[in-house]
């Protein structure tokens, strides 16, 4: 019984780890800005062996709570730049670990950002 | 009701094929025309030239100058239409910044009280670390 239990956890396990290399490959060389948690840091924990419970995830923090951030401006593009994908797109939270209300500002500045050519729509390629 | 007076952030691009007089000219045409639209123009910056996230007319870079502008909505929008006439403009934003400003500093305020409120409390607990500093 234990030791199907544990098989079985160490299958997940696997897949849990092999699926997220799968879906890291587009979006592997993401522009890392400074001091910023990489998305995937957080996510090969359980690797080996290990049951489900062992799965470590890093927890994410909001950059703008932790270095105390107040104003994310439109023009502060260093910023906004480690926050958008290769190809322009706005990083999701659940990638960042930003906060609701940070990720409403940063959204509104890197949109305006885009529209006055700081940053892009769409990278070309 | 008097129109509020607000302030505001307009910034553009200008071409970057102009000789160097030419764009000074531009420039202060954009602060004169906001004088006679109606807001007074608080600051002027040159942020120098750039390159273009993607292609604006044609052009790859741009020199981008960043006005900080006060004046109520309705000279806002005839600087914005001036502007959009303008040729050598080739891009432009206006972003609202009064209610950003009273919001930063409405944050350092309490942030402030809270770090002169820290130091009494750092004492009540007689922490390790601030310890040594008061002794």
């Amino acid at each position: 019984m234990a030791d199907e239990e544990t098989k079985e956890a160490g299958a997940t396990g696997a897949t849990a780890t092999a699926t997220p290399v799968v879906h890291d490959a587009p979006r592997g060389p993401r522009p890392g800005g400074p001091g910023r948690r990489p998305g995937p840091g957080g996510r090969p924990g359980g690797r080996g062996e290990g049951g489900p419970r062992k799965f470590f995830r890093r927890k994410k923090v909001c950059k703008f709570c932790v270095e105390k951030i107040d104003s994310i401006n439109y023009k502060d593009v260093r910023l906004l730049q480690g926050f958008v994908a290769e190809r322009g797109k706005i990083v999701p939270r659940r990638l960042t670990g930003v906060c609701t209300p940070h990720q409403r500002r940063l959204a509104a500045a890197i949109k305006q950002a885009r529209n006055i050519a700081l940053l892009p729509f769409a990278a070309r390629y | 009701m008097p129109q509020q007076q607000r302030i505001y952030e307009v910034m553009f691009i200008v071409r970057p094929d102009l000789p160097e007089e030419e764009t000074e000219r531009v420039i202060s045409t954009v602060e004169s025309s906001a004088t006679t639209a109606g807001v007074s123009v608080k600051n002027a910056e040159r942020m120098g030239k750039r390159r273009l996230a993607y292609k604006v007319r044609k052009f790859h870079d741009g020199l981008y100058v960043l006005l900080t502008v006060e004046g109520p909505g309705s000279a806002i929008a005839e600087l914005e239409r001036r502007l959009r006439v303008t040729e050598p403009v080739i891009k432009y934003i206006t972003v609202r910044v009064d209610e950003e400003q009273k919001r930063l500093a409405k944050v350092k305020k309490i942030r402030d009280s809270k770090v002169r409120q820290q130091p009494k409390s750092a004492e009540a607990a007689a922490g390790t670390e601030p310890a040594p500093v008061t002794a």
